[in-house]
């Protein structure tokens, strides 16, 4: 296959990925500000932050939730806003036409007419919930589609390999903006305050009912930590994308009969992560661990693009 | 679809019968339901000038366009002389220039225009075939009665809309395929990936690579690209994943550089290598004209086709067909003025409003005046480019075209059409029975281009 589409595919999924987490970031703010008493603008500055969209936004520029909202929906100055990210990933799409089956070629076209319709103004703040679904719902048709009809060859190992380094560094950003209320001593225990932080944690990753389920229904911060580190049953942990990369790149050496720097960088992350305990981490400290997860997590990103020729 | 007594012309006979039992709520529901379905598959083209419109569904009208399967025969035969004679003129024009010796052609006229390629002088493509492809612009005006428009010999588009909208016909009407007898158009891919691979170059070992050369995602017919790529099985290239390595056309995939053998490209002459035409072009491949030259690729169609369909040359086509193939042309040539001979621009610009008047070099619609419909205004501004460089005109008649049905609000109504088939050109000439339909969607119009509001329909030939 060419270096071009398997960039392309790498980069249809990331967007694809991103669009969504996006949205459920916008979605935990929106919960958060229902559930304070307190107008609640300084959280949006998190989220913002979670986003990787702050400075964008502009620093100077005061943060209210309508405009937040509305830059992470469908500002086109902003690059990872919902809108640009599907017109993004729409694009690769159309450049990797003839590697993707009809079915999710047509999912993701589908995705984005509509978006373009729900998104073409501001979105009213009782339109909010359903757009949200929307954009989950048509996500989930998009995967659906590519796992239900793409041959299992090196077309699917790029695409979700692409899918697993956003799903990651998503994940790390959003644990990392919040890093402070999970660590043991800032915590008032038991303190609604907290309660509902930790809760727009879990929300942001669709986690906040699987989460009672496996940690008995008590929110814990080294116990929230684990469920987005460690946990291997978790799909948005840190610890699960890195298995789904490493054995998608296993097939590709396999596929290939060669192994580039890439290889190493991954099974290295993922051997840390496998014997890493909650406690180490924080021990490490939280945040140092994450930045430095992020960084390894790019730096894989930049050799996968080496090694597979997508650029040169 | 009617004749003059108000009766069902022959091959429209099943089909009234059906239509005449269809409610037309129904009808209209199935029009929205086809353009869904085109929206949904992203069957778009740009228009270009139209920054914030920049993907546009061309409209499909739901009649079939029906064609009895003896008139096709007797058209096909007309259209496989015609290419015969386009790809002997090319060989002859670029080797040993016979019709210009015997004074059939003026040697100003090959020599002095931009489609003429020197560097293709003395060179034979693989089987010596330069129009791989064809796309053949006819227009009827009665029964058995064709007009060739246009010899689309460079890189015709429009064959993907040939097969969507079969098949978007077949997802909507299935009945109408059990009562009526339609030929195939479905095996167009393949016949053309065979008829590909097998012009492959003297330099090929092996199995022969194929693959479609695009200028990308924001070309108007970039969705026609990688439908025939992905139709066909093979890779869809862009300039930038193509580079000359030791001798050969390389693409750059995951496991490193691998050769392509035969390129259907999809990127005009200028563009095609910055060393040899346009140094600006990013389009292309640099130094692929070398390689084409000693034999390691092959590149369809040939650069320099150009010659053989430009406006200016149409008017000798029947000349070349009797030059060529020793006999008359089977098809007619709509008579053509070439304004650059004094006499005819006179006769032209007195006349002006009963005339087509298009540039020579032009394409798409753009750039021509339609006599009949234009102000007054509109022709006095077109005389003074005219007298301004009569040499880029050439002026038609309008011709009294044949009309077909299409589907309107208050039901059937006439509208102009054309046809374009498509015809594969290997060790033989194939021609798919069936093509592209073009329809001027305005009452009256004969403008049927799609970027000027025109729409398409299925073509059904029939078996007899």
């Amino acid at each position: 296959m060419l270096g071009r589409t398997a960039n392309g595919l790498y980069w249809m999924f990331r967007y694809i990925e991103r669009a969504e987490n996006i949205a459920r970031l916008v979605d935990a703010g929106v919960r958060m500000s229902l559930t304070r008493s307190q107008a609640a603008d300084s959280d949006w500055d998190g989220v913002l932050q979670s986003a990787g969209v702050r400075e964008i936004f502009g620093e100077d520029r005061t943060v209210t939730s309508a405009d937040a909202i509305d830059f992470m929906l469908r500002d086109k100055a902003n690059p990872s806003s919902v809108m640009s990210c599907i017109e993004q990933g729409r694009n690769n799409a159309r450049m990797v036409r003839t590697a993707l089956t009809r079915e999710t070629w047509e999912a993701t076209n589908e995705y984005w007419i509509e978006l373009k319709q729900l998104l073409a103004r501001r979105v009213k703040p009782q339109d909010l919930p359903e757009v949200i679904d929307v954009i989950k719902r048509r996500a989930g048709l998009v995967r659906g589609a590519f796992h239900g009809s793409m041959l299992r060859n090196e077309l699917y190992n790029f695409s979700r390999i692409g899918t697993f380094i956003e799903r990651a560094d998503n994940t790390s950003r959003i644990l990392d903006v919040k890093y402070y209320v999970l660590l043991p001593g800032a915590s008032h225990v038991g303190s609604s305050l907290d309660n509902a932080q930790w809760e727009s944690i879990l929300r942001s990753v669709s986690a906040h009912r699987s989460y009672r389920w496996v940690y008995d229904g008590e929110y814990k911060p080294a116990d929230i930590a684990h469920f987005l580190i460690l946990n291997g049953q978790m799909p948005r942990s840190l610890i699960y994308c890195y298995e789904k990369i490493v054995s998608n790149l296993g097939y590709l050496a396999r596929e290939y009969g060669e192994r580039h720097a890439a290889h190493e960088t991954a099974d290295a992350i993922n051997s840390k992560l496998q014997s890493l305990t909650i406690n180490a981490v924080m021990e490490q400290g939280l945040h140092e661990f994450l930045e430095d997860f992020v960084g390894h997590n790019g730096q894989l990103g930049q050799e996968i693009t080496d090694g597979y020729r997508f650029y040169s | 679809m009617m004749n003059a007594d108000n009766v069902p012309r022959e091959p429209y006979q099943s089909y009234h019968e059906w239509y005449s039992s269809q409610d037309p709520a129904h009808l209209k529901a199935k029009t929205r339901d086809a353009e869904n379905i085109f929206r949904r598959t992203g069957i778009t083209f740009a228009v270009y000038g139209h920054a914030d419109s920049s993907e546009k569904l061309i409209p499909f009208d739901i009649v079939p366009r029906i064609i009895s399967g003896r008139e096709w025969r007797k058209l096909a035969q007309g259209i496989e002389q015609r290419v015969i004679a386009l790809n002997a003129f090319l060989d002859d024009i670029y080797h040993k220039q016979e019709i210009i010796r015997a004074g059939r052609i003026p040697r100003e006229l090959i020599e002095k225009n931009d489609a003429f390629l020197p560097e293709m002088i003395g060179f034979s493509p693989p089987g010596g075939v330069y129009t791989h492809i064809v796309g053949t612009d006819i227009v009827r005006t009665g029964e058995d009665q064709f007009y060739v428009l246009e010899d689309n010999a460079r890189t015709p588009s429009g064959v993907s809309y040939m097969l969507e909208n079969r098949e978007t016909m077949m997802q909507m009407f299935p009945e109408l395929f059990q009562a009526n007898k339609v030929q195939r158009v479905e095996d167009y891919p393949f016949l053309l990936r065979q008829s590909l691979a097998s012009l492959a170059p003297p330099g090929c070992k092996g199995k022969p690579r194929v693959a479609v050369l695009t200028p990308g995602i924001y070309n108007s017919a970039y969705y026609e690209h990688s439908f025939l790529a992905d139709m066909m099985g093979v890779e869809l290239v862009e300039g930038s994943d193509l580079r000359v390595i030791d001798g050969k056309v390389k693409m750059r995939t995951t496991r490193g550089y691998e050769a392509i053998d035969v390129l259907y490209r999809r990127v005009d002459d200028d563009f095609l290598d910055p060393l040899t035409f346009r140094p600006d072009s990013c389009l292309g491949v640099p130094g692929i004209m070398d390689v084409y030259r000693s034999g390691n690729i092959t590149i369809a169609n040939a650069p320099g086709t150009g010659i053989s369909d430009d406006k200016a040359i149409y008017s000798y086509m029947p000349e070349i067909v009797e030059f060529y193939t020793g006999s008359k042309p089977l098809l007619q040539n709509v008579p053509t003025w070439r304004c650059s001979e004094p006499d005819s621009l006179k006769y032209v610009l007195d006349n002006i409003a009963d005339l087509v008047i298009k540039e020579v070099h032009g394409s798409g619609g753009y750039g021509m005046l339609v006599g009949p419909t234009a102000s007054k205004k509109e022709r006095e501004a077109f005389a003074e480019k005219l007298r301004a460089k009569p040499g880029n005109y050439i002026a038609q008649p309008t011709l009294s075209l044949s009309t077909v049905p299409i589907f309107v609000d208050k039901g059937i109504a006439p509208r102009h059409v054309d046809l374009r088939p498509y015809v594969l050109v290997s060790d033989k000439v194939r021609i798919i029975p069936g093509g592209l339909t073009r329809v001027a969607l305005k009452k009256g119009s004969l403008v049927v281009n799609s970027s000027q509001g025109g729409g398409t329909k299925d073509t059904w030939v029939l078996e007899d």
